[in-house]
């Protein structure tokens, strides 16, 4: 691979960080992931009513999905819950893997960590069947019936997905740093801030996205959990299902989706002119 | 954080009180995480666990009589034919097709997870974020949807087929589609970004010192990878299969649109009990069976995992 | 999260749906994408009400969220087999449908009906029956059978879909092996367990969304309801609907005013309002299924006033039959049959 007479700093170009064939694989997932992507956003300009048989190029599902109301609102209420959703579990899981992670054991570690798991270890319509029943008690007894019921399934729902990669980043971390930063005179919150904080982040970043993305499919707890006018887009379109599921969801998931990448671009032009050196 | 730990432990006494100091801030720190799940996961299944012991309604829901028939009847049923008492193969079939699914489901997702996720932790700094939103992008479209999209891939006049096809691999059109080929490259594909997220966090971490030291020492790439790489990510591997396997052992959408739904999977079947089958019961006792076993699963896998790091 | 107007926009949501119902609303829980968005815009005008509608997805569903309380629904929409459980449960109000003003609008053949004797609980919503699609392009044979899925014809192997509904499916396998509605003879229940059992590995899948399969002949036949199969003639004209003499479903799924509703004489007034033949037609026109009021095909377009999916032809009507909610013994026989062929 490489010339082993050659001096040291020839012995970095064979890069220590590159499996063979690893880069590969991740191109063909990446691609992968995204082929069926193409083909929602392809139907999305459907001109009949099939998303899976084309007959045209138009905007008319655009324009459906424009005028109906309920999918915008639907998917607006999709956002609102998810982005609330993984906020909430995000904040519970970093405090939990904080707790049950850093500085050995202690009574009471396992029970945690099961219960925090728990909802990942039955299926979905077993907690919407118990949660139907609990919350309409609580709906009964105390007259509202907001987006707060739901919203709280889907953070407790989502808690396990943000925890355990925030887990498995501060498992095994170095904890010398934050002696350190303590030796300094740091307070513990300045070290958790300076030090911990920024340590954790990379974990922090991947549990909120998989919460995040948890909550906005999450279906049939929904279902079960909804009152009236509580519709999201999983819902609506689990309605579709047994007729027909018409290109108006393709056209509404592509327009999230662009919003997504801009947002996205945006947020990196920013950061980038903000800090020109990572 | 850690100013309890560090303070010089003097007696034994002090210990204790040190210890004790870090159990209270340990479980204040995991109260509010626990008081969500009681309240909005756990808590309410009590319900369930109260249900599995009564009779089913007339219709749907329950009568309070207390029986254990639902538990019984998991592994035992009546032959509605002959009347004997034998054992529920159904029940059985069902349960070992869905943990075996699950398992492949994992097998595949870390193979192609873990290649994607040590990509993205080798990308520089700045990129990383922005791989990693490109794993998760295509998740804001809807399961449902993403299902179908699937599906127009790998139909006979798929995107697939025809990519095979002009590529002379293949002659004739493959039927992909509702067989467990097809439940499991969907499966694999809702689930890849639960693997790839926890391996990517605790890759990321990774110091590529070692990595150099391994190679310094003469080992291979296999060798660096199994030695050095794979034991250092083993919490990320942890995380990752759990949040593949559980969820997947009850997977309801994927198996019933690509699998074209002719079997049954434990999750499915669940549901029935719930819907139509109209015997809350069953599924009620069946679905605390699968949290006690998975809850010992899981507690043992955990136990091992951490004990093997107590080793390294 | 971090952007106020967003926090704004969901502080107000929030609020908005926790509020108590103020007057002139009325809230709607049906079977999702089947309520036509025209009808409740012109409903809203007529009495000024703001109309929100709720979907499920199935009937167990409606009921278990219904009876669990605390749901903020108004009406429901219940098919025949559910409304006696509905009403055994206490759940709907007797609204009376059959003394309102529209009532004279509803065909002779809905008015007096086994599951809601004399129309006191509920108004026709739509109906249509369960049947057989095949591609006649790919068998051109005999349609009008079970056997397309009880024993399916050579061409057809491997190619053949059947909706996962239980009730349906069942009855008409029943039907079939040559036992009636709900049986308990043991002796048709084997042969209806083993026909199934050896037809099942001759289907390809057990799968809803038919009109989209049907267009483009990934599935070649399949047991499926008429509205969707009519959806799949307009795409691909092969595709026939067949009426199984052995005995086919015929369904129904009516409106009714929930017990605990919170605007009852708003959801009067819809039930009175969707018993106009013209606004009946446009519930048709979007659901694509027969509405039960007569007057309304002269509303109704053109393509479904003569479509032999949607008009059961004379010659089939005797075969259709209601399905009653079979008693529980019945129906634990009928699940542990489905479980075996599904297992």
């Amino acid at each position: 691979m490489t010339d082993t007479t050659a001096p040291r700093p020839r012995r970095k170009a064979f890069s220590v960080r590159t499996m063979p064939g690893f880069s590969s694989i991740a191109i063909v997932c990446f691609l992968a992931l995204y082929a069926p992507i193409v083909v929602i956003v392809v139907y999305s300009f459907n001109s009949g009513n099939s998303i899976a048989l084309w007959e045209g190029l138009s905007l008319k599902w655009y324009a459906t999905a424009w005028q109906n109301d309920a999918v915008q609102e639907a998917t607006i209420r999709s956002v609102i819950i998810a982005a609330f959703a993984s906020v909430i579990s995000t904040v519970v899981a970093t405090m939990a893997a904080l707790g049950t992670t850093h500085g050995g054991d202690f009574r009471g570690r396992t029970v945690i960590y099961l219960l925090i798991n728990q909802p990942l270890m039955v299926p979905e319509i077993v907690t919407a069947v118990a949660l139907l029943i609990f919350f309409s008690m609580i709906r009964i007894a105390t007259g509202y019936s907001g987006l707060a019921y739901l919203i709280a399934a889907h953070a407790a729902f989502c808690v396990p997905f943000a925890y355990l990669p925030i887990r498995a980043r501060l498992e095994g971390m170095d904890t010398m740093l934050e002696l350190a930063a303590a030796d300094l005179y740091a307070t513990p919150w300045r070290a958790f801030r300076r030090v911990t904080l920024p340590l954790m982040a990379p974990g922090i970043v991947a549990g909120a996205m998989l919460a995040f993305v948890i909550s906005l499919d999450d279906v049939i707890i929904t279902e079960f959990v909804k009152a009236a006018g509580q519709d999201t887009l999983p819902t609506y379109m689990l309605g579709q299902l047994r007729r027909a599921i018409t290109p108006e969801v393709n056209a509404i998931s592509t327009i999230l989706l662009a919003i997504t990448v801009i947002l996205l671009t945006l947020f990196f032009i920013l950061t980038r002119k903000r800090s020109p050196k990572a | 954080m850690s100013a309890v730990e560090i303070s010089p432990a003097a007696g034994t006494d002090q210990e204790a009180r040190a210890e004790a100091a870090r159990t209270r801030r340990n479980w204040l720190l995991s109260l509010p995480a626990v008081i969500l799940l009681l309240f909005a996961a756990s808590g309410p299944l009590v319900i369930v666990l109260i249900y599995s012991f009564l009779t089913p309604g007339d219709y749907s829901g329950v009568k309070w009589i207390p029986t254990f028939d639902a538990w019984t009847s998991i592994l035992f049923s009546r032959d509605i034919f002959d009347d004997t008492l034998r054992l529920a193969d159904a029940h059985l079939t069902i349960f070992w097709r869905s943990a075996s699914l699950s398992l492949l489901t994992t097998l595949i997702t870390f193979l192609l997870g873990f290649p994607t996720a040590y990509f993205i932790a080798t990308r520089p700094p700045r990129q990383r974020g922005l791989w990693l939103f490109l794993i998760t992008i295509p998740f804001w479209t809807n399961l449902l949807i993403r299902t179908f999209a699937i599906m127009e891939v790998i139909r006979n006049e798929g995107l697939l087929n025809k990519l095979l096809m002009m590529t002379g691999l293949i002659s004739e059109p493959l039927q992909i589609l509702y067989s467990d080929t097809a439940v499991l490259i969907g499966m694999a594909y809702v689930y890849l970004p639960l693997m790839v997220l926890p391996l990517y966090a605790a890759l990321e971490r990774f110091d590529f010192r070692l990595v150099e030291a391994g190679y310094d020492l003469y080992a291979g790439r296999w060798m660096v990878l199994r030695k050095v790489i794979l034991p250092l990510v083993k919490p990320g591997i942890v995380a990752g299969s759990i949040l593949v396997f559980m969820p997947s052992l009850g997977a309801y959408v994927t198996p019933r649109v690509l699998g074209g739904g002719k079997h049954m999977m434990i999750g499915s079947f669940i549901e029935l009990q719930f819907g139509q089958g109209r015997n809350w019961p069953l599924g009620a006792s069946l679905s605390m069976l699968l949290l006690l076993i998975v809850g010992i699963g899981l507690f043992f896998y955990v136990r091992a995992m951490s004990k093997e790091k107590a080793h390294d | 999260m971090r952007s106020p107007t967003l926090l704004i926009a969901a502080g107000a949501l929030l609020a908005a749906t926790g509020l108590a119902h103020a007057e002139g609303e009325l809230n709607i829980f049906n079977w999702g994408d089947y309520t036509s968005p025209e009808l409740i815009k012109k409903f809203e005008e007529k009495y000024d009400v703001k109309v929100t509608v709720t979907d499920y997805d199935s009937n167990t569903t409606a009921l278990t969220k219904v009876s669990a309380g605390g749901h903020g629904f108004d009406i429901v929409v219940p098919s025949a087999n559910y409304v006696p459980i509905f009403v055994g449960e206490g759940l709907l109000l007797e609204a009376r449908p059959d003394q309102m003003e529209n009532f004279k609008n509803v065909s002779k053949r809905w008015r007096d009906v086994p599951w809601d004797p004399g129309r006191h609980y509920t108004v026709p919503w739509q109906w249509g029956t369960t049947g057989v699609a095949v591609n006649k392009t790919a068998y051109s044979g005999n349609v009008n059978t079970s056997a397309i899925f009880m024993d399916p014809p050579e061409e057809l192997v491997g190619k053949v879909n059947v909706i996962p509904e239980m009730s349906d499916v069942m009855a008409m396998a029943v039907w079939y092996a040559g036992g009636g509605v709900c049986t308990q003879d043991k002796t048709v229940l084997k042969k209806v367990r083993d026909l199934l059992v050896a037809a099942k590995p001759k289907w390809m899948s057990m799968d809803y969304g038919m009109s989209d399969k049907l267009s483009n002949n990934d599935v070649l036949a399949s047991v499926n309801w008429s509205g969707s199969t009519f959806r799949a003639r307009l795409n691909n004209p092969d595709v026939v609907y067949g009426y199984p003499q052995e005995g086919y479903p015929v369904w129904m799924d009516s409106v009714a005013i929930l017990k605990d509703a919170k605007n009852v004489d708003n959801a009067k007034l819809f039930m009175n309002f969707i018993m106009e033949p013209e606004n009946a037609a446009m519930i048709s026109a979007f659901a694509r299924y027969a509405n039960g009021i007569d007057g309304s095909q002269e509303f109704m377009p053109e393509n479904m006033r003569t479509a032999p999916e949607v008009n059961v032809p004379e010659e089939f009507a005797a075969a259709g039959q209601f399905l009653p909610t079979c008693p529980p013994a019945v129906q634990k026989m009928y699940t542990a049959i489905w479980t075996e062929v599904m297992k």
